[in-house]
C-alpha cells in the first residue's frame, strides 16, 4: 500500500494526530513515533523533506508549529506525497478557517474523518476539496 | 467506585474537551496521573446504559489511545455495541474506535459483521461510507468472506461515493480472501473505464498495488492502462498508472515500445514536477534501453539537480543513482554537482551524492576519488565523516580489493584514515589491515612501515575509536617483524607506557607481537648469518644445510662489537650456495636495493636495553588477572629467563664457544623463530564445513549452560586473526633461514623521524630504570599535520575531482599489481539467491486465471499457483461461480474498447467477453479445443482448462493486445 502511516506532531514532538493503514501494536507505534519524530525534528528548512526510516520513506512538511508526517513506502511519489500534504491542510484550512495546532487537537475526530475521505486503505481516492468536505458538513448538519 | 455508572456519572461527566484542556493544565510529569485518572473515570462511564454517556467515554478512550498509547483493546466490545445506535455521531464515533484500536486478533471482530452489513446497505451513503472505512481497516478473512457479496454490489453502485470507497476496499479484502477476485474482478475491471476520475483513480490505484506485488497478471490489462496513460489529464492517476506501467514493460518489450512515447510527451509537456519525476524515473528504471528517451530524462535530471529546492535535488541525485547503474554516463555528466553536492546542507543529500560518487570508481580513479574523499572526510562533521570513510573501505575492498593496483598507496591511505580524528571505522580498518597482510606478500614492507608510524605514535592510544586499528598495527608489525627497519624501536612502540590504556584482549596482541618481536632481534643478534636471510618475499637461496659452527669463532672475533653486521645483503647478487669452512667464514652480500639496517641498532647495549626494557614494561603485568595477558607475560619473560644470562655473557666474553654454550639459548630462538615464521594465510570462510565432525559429538546439544559460567568472560578478539597452514608449499622449516630480508627504503629517514619523535614524545618512554606514572596529559589524538593542506574551496575540489573523474586510458602500471591471494572458495559471498516471496500469490494467481484463462498461467507462477488453485476451486465453487458467471453476461453487454483483431474469427465475436483466454489460448495453438467450451459457463471451461495445463509449452504467454 502507498500510505503506510501519517502522524501529525508538534514542535514539541508531542503526537496531535495519528492513522495507521497497517496493524501495528502500541508498543511499535509508540517507538515508531518517538524515532521519526526525533530525526525529522531535528532537521532544518534547508534540509530536503525525505528521510528513510526503518523500511519507510517520510515525507513530512511543517506548517506553522505543526509537522505533517507521512510515512509511505518506497514506490511512492515523494512529491506527490507532498502535494498531498499541502491538499490535507488546505482542506482543513477551508474547514475550520485559519486551522491551528488546537483545531486538530479538539476535533481530532473531524480530522480523522476527513483524512478517510481523503486516503483509503493507503491509497488516495479524493483529491476534491469540496467532495472532501461534503459528508462532514453533512454529519455536522445532522448532530 | 464499584457500582455501577450512575445518573450522577452522566450528569457530571466530562467532555472529551475537559480531558483535553486538563491535559493541558496538568503540571510536568503529571500525565501518566491525568491519563490514569481518565481510564478510571472511563471504564465506569462506558458501561453506561445512556449511549451519549457510552459515545462521550469512547470518544475520550479512543484519544488516550491514538495519542498517548493506552490500552484499549478491553473496551472493543463497547466499540462493536456502540456501532448499532442509529444517531450518525455515535456510529462514527464507535466505527472509529474500531478502526483505530482493532487488530486481527480482536475476538469481537465477528459480532460487527452483521453491523457492518447492515450498514454497507443502508440507504444512506454516510453509513455505507463509514463502514467501508471501518471494513478497509479492520477486514479479516473471515469478514472478507462474509462480506464479499455485499460489496461486489457496491462496486456497480450509482453513487460515486460509495463505488470510490467500495473500490478502495477490495484492496484490502483482496489480500485477506483470495476468493474475493473471482467475484469482484471484472466490476473492478469496469470501473477503469467510468467516466468519474475519482473512480478511475481508486482502481488505478488498486491496480497500482496489486500489481507492485506480481506484474505479470495484470499484462492483459495493458490496453486500459494505455488508454489512461494517453486520455487522462489528472496527475494523481498519471502518477499511479506510470507506476504499473514501469512493472509491465520491464516484462513486455512490446509494450515498453508502446509506452515510451507517450510517456515523453508528459514529460515534454507536464508542469507538474511530481508527474514529470515519475515519467523520470519510469524511464530510468524500466525503459533504459530507449536512448532518447533516456537522455530527455536525464536532462530533467539536470534541471531537478540545480534547483534551488533541496527536494529537487535530493530527488535528481536519486535518479542519477537509479540510471548509474546502466548508463554511467549520465552521473559522470553531472559530475560536478555531485561533487559540490557533497558539502551541502543535508545530511540526505550528502549520503545521496556520495553513493554516486563511488559508483564512479574504478581502478583508474580510485585513488584520486580517495584522496577527494579524505578531504571531505576531515572537514565533515563526524557522522558524516564516517560515512565516507566507510564508503571508501568497502569500495576498496570490494571482490578482494578488485580495484585496487598499488596496495603500498592503498596501506598508507588506511594508515591516514585511521588519523581522521572522527575516524570510528577501527574493525573494519583492523581486519582489512590483517587480511592485507595476509593475502598480499609483496605489500608487506609497507604495511610494517604504516604499522610502525601508528604504534609509535602515543598520543593515539588515547582514542579508543582507534584501539582496533592499533590492534591490527600490532599484529602486523609483529608478524611480519623482518621488514622492520628498526625492531628495537617496534619493541618500544610495542611496550610504551600508554599502552595500559588498551582494552586487555588488544594488549594481548601487543604483548604477542613484542614477542615475535623480541625473538626475531634475538635471532638475528645471536645468530646472524643465520637470521640475515630470514625474509619470506625473495627467492629461496639454497644453502648447504647444516652450517658448522665452529665457523663462527673467528668470525665472532673479528666482529666483537658489530656482530649483527648482518644486513649486508644483496638483491642482484643471488649466491646459489654458502660454504662455512674452516676458519674462513664466506659472507655472501647481497646488495639491497634499499639502505641496509645500520650496523649500530642491534649491538650489545641495545640488545641490553632491549631486556631491561621488556623485563620493566613486563615484569609488574605478571599479576594481571586478565588470561591472556598474564601467559604471554609470562611466556616472554620465561624465554627472556631462558636465554639472557647465555646471550649477555657471550657479549661480554671475547671470545665464545658457540659449540658448548650457547647451544640451549640457540636451539631456544630458534625453535621459536620456527614457530613464528610458519606463515598465516587467510582461511576460506567455508573451511569449518569441511571438518568432519567426530564421531559421538552431538551438535544439537543445548549450550545455555555455558552462557551462566562465561557471562563474565571477554572474549579475546583472536577471532580476527587465522592460524592456517603456509599456503605455498616450498617453505619449510629449513628454507626459513635461507631467505634474504628485504629493507625498506626509507630506513634513513627513520633515524631523523625517530629522534624527532623521540623530542616530542620524549616523556612517554620507559625510562629504564624506574616506572613512570602515567600522565593524562598529552597532545590531542589524531593531531593532524596536514590541517592546512585542506582546502576549503569547493570549487578547488571540483576541479580536482573533474580531473580525477575523468575516465583517462589505462595508464601503463608502473607497478604491477601484486598477486593477491585468494581462496578457491568462500572469498565470495554466496549470496543465496533468495526468491522473492510472492506475498500475494492466491490473489495474482486468482487474476491470471480470470485474465489468461487457467491454461495460461505465466512460468513464473505456474507451478505453485496453478496447484493451490486447483485444490481450492472444489471447495468453493457453486456460490462463487455463480456470481461470475453473473459478471461475465454483464461483461457481454458493455461494448469492449479494446481494439482486436481477432475479430476476424468469426466464431469467436460472439464470445467478445472472453476474447483474451482465446487470444492467449490461440498463442498456444489450442484455440480449436477451447471454442466450444465458452458456452457452458465459465467454471467448466476453467476445469477443462486445467486438464491442458500440463500440456502448455512454457513459454511465456504474451497476449497480442499491442497489435
Amino acid at each position: 500500500m502507498g500510505i503506510r502511516f501519517i502522524l501529525m506532531v508538534n514542535k514539541q514532538g508531542q503526537t496531535r494526530l495519528a492513522q495507521y493503514f497497517e496493524y501495528l501494536t502500541i508498543d511499535q507505534r509508540r517507538a515508531l513515533e518517538g524515532e521519526i519524530v526525533r530525526k525529522c525534528l531535528a532537521r532544518n528548512e534547508q534540509q530536503c523533506s525525505f528521510v528513510e526510516h526503518r523500511n519507510y520513506k517520510i515525507v513530512y512538511r511543517r506548517y506553522a508549529s505543526l509537522f505533517f508526517l507521512v510515512g509511505v513506502d518506497n514506490e511512492e511519489n515523494e512529491l506527490a506525497i507532498l502535494e498531498f500534504i499541502h491538499l490535507l491542510v488546505e482542506t482543513m484550512d477551508r474547514h475550520f478557517g485559519n486551522v491551528c495546532e488546537l483545531d486538530i487537537m479538539f476535533h481530532l475526530e473531524k480530522a480523522h474523518f476527513m483524512l478517510e475521505e481523503m486516503v483509503m486503505n493507503g491509497c488516495i481516492v479524493e483529491t476534491s476539496k469540496s467532495n472532501i468536505l461534503a459528508p462532514i458538513q453533512l454529519m455536522d448538519k445532522a448532530s | 467506585m464499584s457500582g455501577g455508572p450512575s445518573l450522577m456519572d452522566s450528569i457530571f461527566q466530562r467532555s472529551l474537551e475537559d480531558l483535553i484542556k486538563s491535559f493541558r493544565l496538568h503540571l510536568p510529569g503529571g500525565e501518566p496521573t491525568v491519563i490514569s485518572k481518565a481510564l478510571d473515570e472511563i471504564r465506569r462511564e462506558i458501561r453506561s446504559t445512556d449511549l451519549t454517556t457510552k459515545a462521550a467515554a469512547l470518544q475520550k478512550l479512543t484519544y488516550l489511545h491514538s495519542l498517548h498509547h493506552a490500552d484499549m483493546s478491553w473496551a472493543a466490545f463497547h466499540a462493536v455495541e456502540l456501532s448499532s445506535s442509529a444517531f450518525l455521531p455515535h456510529k462514527r464515533a464507535a466505527y472509529l474506535a474500531a478502526s483505530l484500536s482493532f487488530r486481527p486478533s480482536t475476538d469481537v471482530l465477528l459480532l460487527l459483521t452483521n453491523q457492518l452489513r447492515k450498514d454497507l446497505t443502508s440507504t444512506n451513503h454516510i453509513e455505507v461510507s463509514l463502514a467501508l472505512e471501518c471494513l478497509s481497516v479492520i477486514c479479516t478473512p473471515d469478514l472478507a468472506r462474509d462480506l464479499t457479496p455485499d460489496l461486489f454490489k457496491m462496486l456497480g453502485s450509482s453513487k460515486n461515493l460509495v463505488r470510490k470507497k467500495a473500490i478502495a476496499t477490495t484492496l484490502r479484502v483482496f489480500s485477506q480472501y483470495s476468493d474475493a477476485v473471482r467475484v469482484c474482478f471484472k466490476k473492478l475491471v469496469e470501473n477503469l473505464e467510468s467516466g468519474d476520475v475519482q473512480t478511475v483513480s481508486a482502481t488505478v490505484g488498486v491496480f497500482c498495488e496489486l500489481a507492485l506485488r506480481e506484474p505479470r497478471a495484470y499484462l492483459p490489462l495493458a490496453p486500459e492502462f494505455y488508454r489512461i496513460l494517453v486520455d487522462s489529464r489528472n496527475n494523481w492517476v498519471l502518477i499511479k498508472v506510470l507506476k504499473v506501467f514501469a512493472k509491465l514493460a520491464a516484462l513486455e518489450p512490446r509494450l515498453a515500445k508502446k509506452v515510451v512515447e507517450p510517456i515523453c510527451e508528459h514529460m515534454r509537456r507536464s508542469g507538474a514536477k511530481s508527474l514529470v519525476f515519475e515519467c523520470v524515473r519510469t524511464i530510468l528504471s524500466s525503459l533504459s534501453e530507449y536512448e532518447s528517451a533516456v537522455k530527455l530524462a536525464v536532462a530533467k535530471v539536470r534541471e531537478f539537480l540545480v534547483d534551488d529546492d533541496q527536494n529537487l535535488r535530493y530527488l535528481g541525485l536519486q535518479a542519477l543513482s537509479i540510471v548509474g547503474l546502466k548508463h554511467l554516463w549520465a552521473v559522470l555528466e553531472n559530475k560536478e554537482v555531485v561533487i559540490r553536492s557533497l558539502s551541502d546542507a543535508d545530511p540526505n543529500i550528502k549520503l545521496e551524492a556520495l553513493q554516486l560518487v563511488m559508483a564512479m570508481v574504478s581502478e583508474d580513479n580510485v585513488t584520486e576519488i580517495c584522496r577527494v574523499l579524505i578531504t571531505y572526510a576531515l572537514k565533515a562533521d563526524p557522522e558524516f565523516c564516517n560515512e565516507i570513510l566507510g564508503f571508501i573501505l568497502s569500495a576498496c575492498s570490494r571482490n578482494v580489493y578488485e580495484i585496487i593496483i598499488d596496495f603500498d598507496r592503498y596501506v598508507s591511505l588506511l594508515g591516514e584514515i585511521s588519523r581522521i580524528p572522527h575516524c570510528q571505522k577501527g574493525e573494519e580498518i583492523e581486519n582489512q589491515l590483517t587480511d592485507i597482510g595476509m593475502r598480499v606478500e609483496d605489500v608487506r614492507p609497507e604495511l610494517v612501515h604504516v604499522g610502525r608510524n601508528l604504534l609509535i605514535d602515543p598520543a593515539l592510544l588515547g582514542n579508543p575509536f582507534i584501539h582496533r586499528i592499533l590492534c591490527g598495527a600490532a599484529w602486523v608489525s609483529g608478524e611480519y617483524v623482518q621488514f622492520s627497519t628498526n625492531p628495537i624501536e617496534l619493541m618500544e612502540a610495542l611496550l610504551q607506557p600508554r599502552t595500559n590504556l588498551l582494552p586487555p584482549s588488544i594488549r594481548a596482541v601487543y604483548i604477542q607481537s613484542a614477542f615475535k618481536v623480541l625473538t626475531f632481534c634475538l635471532n638475528v643478534a645471536f645468530l646472524p648469518n643465520e637470521a640475515a636471510y630470514s625474509s619470506s618475499s625473495c627467492p629461496i637461496n639454497e644453502y648447504s644445510a647444516s652450517p658448522s659452527f665452529a665457523g663462527h669463532e673467528s668470525f665472532a672475533d673479528c666482529e666483537q662489537d658489530k656482530f649483527l653486521n648482518l644486513r649486508v645483503l644483496s638483491q642482484s647478487v643471488k649466491a646459489p650456495s654458502v660454504k662455512y669452512g674452516g676458519d674462513t667464514a664466506v659472507n655472501h652480500v647481497k646488495t639491497s636495493a634499499s639502505l641496509p639496517l645500520r650496523n649500530d641498532i642491534l649491538t650489545q647495549k641495545s640488545v641490553d636495553k632491549m631486556f631491561t626494557l621488556v623485563k620493566t614494561a613486563l615484569a609488574p603485568l605478571v599479576g594481571s588477572h586478565e588470561v591472556e595477558i598474564h601467559e604471554r607475560v609470562c611466556n616472554i619473560l620465561g624465554l627472556l629467563e631462558l636465554t639472557q644470562n647465555e646471550i649477555t655473557g657471550c657479549f661480554s666474553r671475547e671470545k665464545r664457544n658457540f659449540e658448548s654454550e650457547e647451544l640451549k639459548a640457540y636451539e631456544i630462538i630458534k625453535m621459536m623463530r620456527d614457530v613464528f615464521s610458519e606463515e598465516i594465510g587467510p582461511v576460506a570462510v567455508s573451511a569449518r564445513d569441511r571438518v568432519p565432525i567426530p564421531e559421538g559429538l552431538v551438535l544439537e546439544e543445548n549450550l545455555h549452560k555455558l552462557e551462566t559460567i562465561c557471562s563474565d568472560v571477554q572474549f579475546p578478539i583472536s577471532s580476527s586473526f587465522f592460524l592456517g597452514r603456509p599456503h605455498s608449499g616450498e617453505r619449510d622449516g629449513v628454507s626459513f633461514f635461507n631467505r634474504p630480508i628485504i629493507e625498506v627504503s626509507e630506513s634513513s629517514n627513520e633515524s631523523t623521524l625517530l629522534t624527532e619523535h623521540r623530542k616530542r614524545h620524549g616523556l612517554y618512554y620507559l625510562p629504564s630504570d624506574k616506572k613512570e606514572v602515567v600522565s593524562c596529559e598529552y597532545p590531542p589524538a589524531n593531531d593532524i599535520k596536514m590541517q592546512d593542506d585542506i582546502t576549503d574551496d569547493a570549487e578547488d575540489l571540483v576541479k580536482l575531482t573533474e580531473q580525477s573523474l575523468v575516465r583517462k586510458k589505462k595508464p601503463s602500471q608502473a607497478k604491477p599489481r601484486p598477486v593477491v591471494l585468494k581462496l578457491d572458495e568462500g572469498d565470495e559471498i554466496s549470496v543465496a539467491a533468495e526468491k522473492p516471496e510472492s506475498k500475494d500469490d492466491m490473489v495474482s494467481g486468482a487474476v491470471q486465471e480470470l485474465l489468461y484463462g487457467s491454461d495460461a498461467i505465466p512460468p513464473s507462477t505456474q507451478i505453485n499457483s496453478s496447484d493451490k488453485l486447483s485444490s481450492k476451486r472444489s471447495g468453493k465453487v457453486s456460490e462463487v461461480n455463480e456470481n461470475v458467471g453473473n459478471v461475465w453476461k454483464s461483461e457481454r453487454g458493455t461494448p469492449s474498447s479494446r481494439k482486436s483483431k481477432h475479430h476476424s474469427h468469426g466464431k469467436e465475436r460472439e464470445h467478445r467477453s472472453s476474447e483474451k483466454n482465446v487470444e492467449v489460448r490461440e498463442e498456444n495453438g489450442q484455440s480449436n479445443k477451447q471454442k466450444s467450451g465458452h458456452r457452458h459457463g465459465r467454471h467448466k471451461a476453467r476445469q477443462r482448462a486445467d486438464g491442458v495445463t500440463n500440456v502448455v509449452s512454457q513459454t511465456p504467454v504474451i497476449p497480442d493486445f499491442l497489435l
